[in-house]
């Protein structure tokens, strides 16, 4: 079946395509624009068929680059880009269940089912990302407490691997299969189509309420207060903030509201901004964040602020200001996530805080959130219960990678473990602890002829493509 | 009142796709022409998805003319009255890469040329007497004038600007708009392994497609900018032009 557009012009150019550069390949990078890499050579699939089925190289899937770091890249290997596979192949509007390319973004999937009544069951902090790599990280969104990971809502989906083989997986069908492909950072072959169980909503108006904590302690027991009554919750953290004040910040809680008049509200049309081109360093630098913390978190000046916004800038607000990764200049940034089990959690994460403090880690977003008790079938999943912290910092120098390393032994002391959607620096022994357990039920799940930098870096402690 | 249609040949097309999204987004019926079946099937459950009243394909390879008339028909069956016919299939190929093999250099032209200037034809006169909508199909910037890298195709999308300037007089007064659309280099499979010089994206040239037609133009640059550089191409002296490898 299918076609084979790459074989068709091949027959038709000789070798005129192979001496001339692959032109069109913008060596895809991260999120973090760090590290950098180049890949031999990049295919953008326009069909699904058009995933090489044969390989000569390490391959993989490429969804639109919204980690962070190398488990999206893969430096001397083949990449298949998936983003213009995003069809959709059915959408039942009475059941909410939606069956699609791999390729589709959760942006265009939205445009489609929020006028029917039905959102994501899980969303990322931004909308750009495609269902292949929502599932390959089986990413989690400020509803974890209440409905885990977006893996718990896949009900089936198709993995092509390197020897041409296609799988129907989900609970039931090619079940282990099904277990390593979600989390399975790409690496047990492609997504051809995902199917999800979409979630219904009353209108598109969310209702956000903003809690503002004085300290670590009131902003965990604001969360957890937060978290038996709403849908959504997160915490914004002011890293700057020490002493008693430490881990100060604002619990932020939304649910979507039904509306008077029983409609689902209005299309949003919000501004849409972009950044242009790559800031020099200083703009995002220790002073300059110091300052948006501070006035971010004087900004609210009572300690309850209700306010009924669409979805789309309640779930989205970053993406209000498109490559806004560009802001951190040439030498990128990196994101360090980590998840500190339940009974340890306070303690631990004031710990954490005041590590990177020590470390001169400046970090213009810091957020905080609860994962619940849902597991996910994911096998290599990141969520467990417990705290998790995400902080965003600039890339400076070796301090900043000790602490983060310092901050790695406190996690795993405690049995807790870092994102690897958000990782570009963890040692590979230090994550192979992490993880054992799960990456010994990993590895015969692994395609033979799928790779990536990010595996490479873990297995290998590095070693590049033989 | 009944939504509108839309007929688009070479469906599968990066750019018809894009285009298309926008008349599914409207609920208007669809009828989509083009050689696979299976990525047929997948753009019309697409297209139903994203908001499209109703799809239907028939499946044809457009070197054979000898089908057009059942395109045609099919589509005259599929919609009493057609709303917009969108002509977009098409082969592009750099003059070294077919000068060793002229029958190759005619697919070109069998391609891009006859199967277009047939369809527009039959479409042409099989609307006539609805004395409504809009025929538009792709050409390109690369028809405004020959250059040495690219003169087969660019003259197969001469041929078609010439044809459609024609069509355009002789049915204007019959109430049918003939659009020229002619992109600059845009990101579709079509330019895998070529530069991307100013390139656009679907999405953008798909807008200013759907525009233009709304707004009844006779000629579509898209991006725009094409419109000043080609100008400029074109008054380059033949002498400085004859230097210039490109
Ligand atoms: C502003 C921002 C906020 C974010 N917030 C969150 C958050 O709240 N929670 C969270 O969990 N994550 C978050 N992320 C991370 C992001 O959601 C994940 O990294 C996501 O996986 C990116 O999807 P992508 O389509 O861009 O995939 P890519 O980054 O391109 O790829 C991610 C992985 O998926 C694999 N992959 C992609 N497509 C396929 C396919 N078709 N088949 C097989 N494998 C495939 C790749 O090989 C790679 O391993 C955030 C990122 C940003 C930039
Ligand atoms: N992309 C550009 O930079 C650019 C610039 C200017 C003009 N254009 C023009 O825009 C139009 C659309 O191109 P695109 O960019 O969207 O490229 P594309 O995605 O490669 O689309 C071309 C389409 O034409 C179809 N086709 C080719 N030969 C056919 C045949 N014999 N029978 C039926 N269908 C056939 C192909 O179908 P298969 O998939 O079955 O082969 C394909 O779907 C073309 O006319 C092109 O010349 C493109």
């Amino acid at each position: 079946m299918g076609r084979r557009r790459s074989n068709r012009s091949n027959r038709h150019f000789g070798n005129l395509r192979r001496i001339k550069p692959a032109v069109m390949e913008q060596l895809p990078s991260s999120w973090g624009r760090y590290p950098a890499s180049r890949a031999r050579s990049v295919v953008d699939a326009a069909w699904t068929s058009d995933v090489p089925s044969r390989v000569d190289a390490p391959l993989l899937a490429y969804g639109l680059g919204r980690s962070y770091g190398d488990v999206c890249l893969n430096d001397g290997g083949d990449v298949v880009r998936m983003h213009r596979c995003d069809r959709v192949l059915s959408f039942d509007r009475e059941l909410g269940i939606i069956r699609a390319e791999a390729g589709l973004s959760i942006a265009d999937l939205l445009r489609i089912c929020v006028p029917h009544g039905w959102f994501v069951p899980v969303t990322p902090g931004t909308r750009y990302v495609t269902l292949g790599g929502a599932v390959a990280n089986d990413v989690h969104g400020k509803n974890h407490h209440r409905v885990g990971t977006f893996g718990c809502h896949v009900r089936c989906l198709e993995l092509r691997r390197t020897d041409g083989s296609v799988h129907l997986c989900s609970l039931t069908d090619n079940a282990n299969l099904f277990s390593a492909t979600i989390a399975g950072m790409g690496l047990t072959g492609v997504i051809t189509w995902v199917e999800i169980q979409l979630l219904p909503i009353a209108s598109r108006i969310v209702i956000q309420e903003s809690v503002k904590a004085k300290s670590l302690h009131d902003l965990i027991e604001q969360t957890d207060a937060s978290d038996a009554d709403w849908d959504y919750t997160v915490s914004w953290i002011d890293v700057m903030s020490r002493g008693s004040s430490l881990g100060r910040g604002l619990v932020l809680r939304g649910r979507f509201q039904d509306m008077a008049d029983g409609t689902l509200g209005k299309p949003w049309k919000g501004p849409i901004l972009s950044v242009p081109i790559e800031a020099p360093s200083w703009l995002l630098s220790k002073p300059t964040i110091s300052l948006f913390n501070t006035v971010w978190y004087n900004r609210q000046l009572g300690r309850l602020k209700r306010t009924e916004l669409d979805a789309e800038p309640f779930f989205y607000p970053l993406d209000a200001v498109g490559s806004w990764n560009l802001l951190y200049g040439r030498r990128g940034m990196l994101q360090y996530q980590c998840v500190i089990p339940a009974d340890d959690g306070e303690r631990v994460m004031r710990r954490i805080l005041e590590e990177m403090q020590r470390g001169g880690v400046s970090s213009f977003l810091a957020v905080l959130k609860k994962f619940g008790p849902l597991v996910s079938p994911g096998l290599m999943s990141f969520p467990r219960p417990g705290l998790t912290l995400t902080l965003d910092m600039p890339i400076s120098g070796k301090p900043m990678f000790e602490a983060l390393h310092r901050c790695d032994e406190l996690v795993h002391s405690v049995g807790g473990r870092v994102y690897s959607a958000k990782d570009s620096r963890v040692r590979g022994s230090m994550f192979r602890a992490m993880y054992a357990d799960e990456i010994a039920r990993f590895l015969p799940h692994i395609d033979p002829g799928m790779s990536s930098s990010f595996w490479r870096r873990i297995m290998n402690d590095g070693k590049d493509i033989a | 009142m009944n939504p509108s249609s839309i007929v688009i040949i070479g469906a599968t097309s990066g750019i018809a796709q894009g285009v298309a999204r926008h008349y599914a987004q409207r609920g208007w019926n669809i009828y989509l022409v083009a050689r696979n079946t299976d990525a047929l099937a997948a753009i019309q459950s697409d297209l139903l998805a994203r908001g499209a009243m109703k799809v239907e394909s028939m499946a044809a390879d457009l070197r054979d003319v000898s089908r057009h008339d059942e395109v045609v028909k099919g589509a005259q069956q599929f919609s009493e009255t057609i709303g917009v016919v969108l002509i977009a299939h098409g082969i592009l190929r750099n003059q070294l890469e077919i000068d060793y093999d002229a029958d190759e250099m005619l697919q070109v032209w069998n391609v891009n040329a006859t199967s277009s200037i047939s369809l527009l034809h039959r479409f042409g006169v099989a609307m006539e007497t609805q004395r409504s909508g809009t025929i538009a199909i792709i050409s390109s910037v690369a028809g405004d004038r020959g250059r040495r890298s690219l003169y087969t195709y660019g003259s197969t999308k001469a041929a078609v600007s010439h044809f459609v300037a024609g069509m355009r007089g002789r049915y204007k007064p019959l109430g049918i708009n003939v659009l020229d659309i002619k992109p600059g280099p845009v990101d579709t499979p079509m330019m895998t392994g070529r530069t991307l010089m100013l390139g656009a994206t679907v999405e953008t040239v798909a807008k200013d497609i759907v525009a233009a037609i709304d707004k009844r133009k006779g000629v579509l640059y898209t991006p725009w900018f094409w419109r000043v550089i080609m100008r400029i191409v074109r008054m380059i002296p033949e002498p400085i032009f004859l230097k210039i490898k490109f």
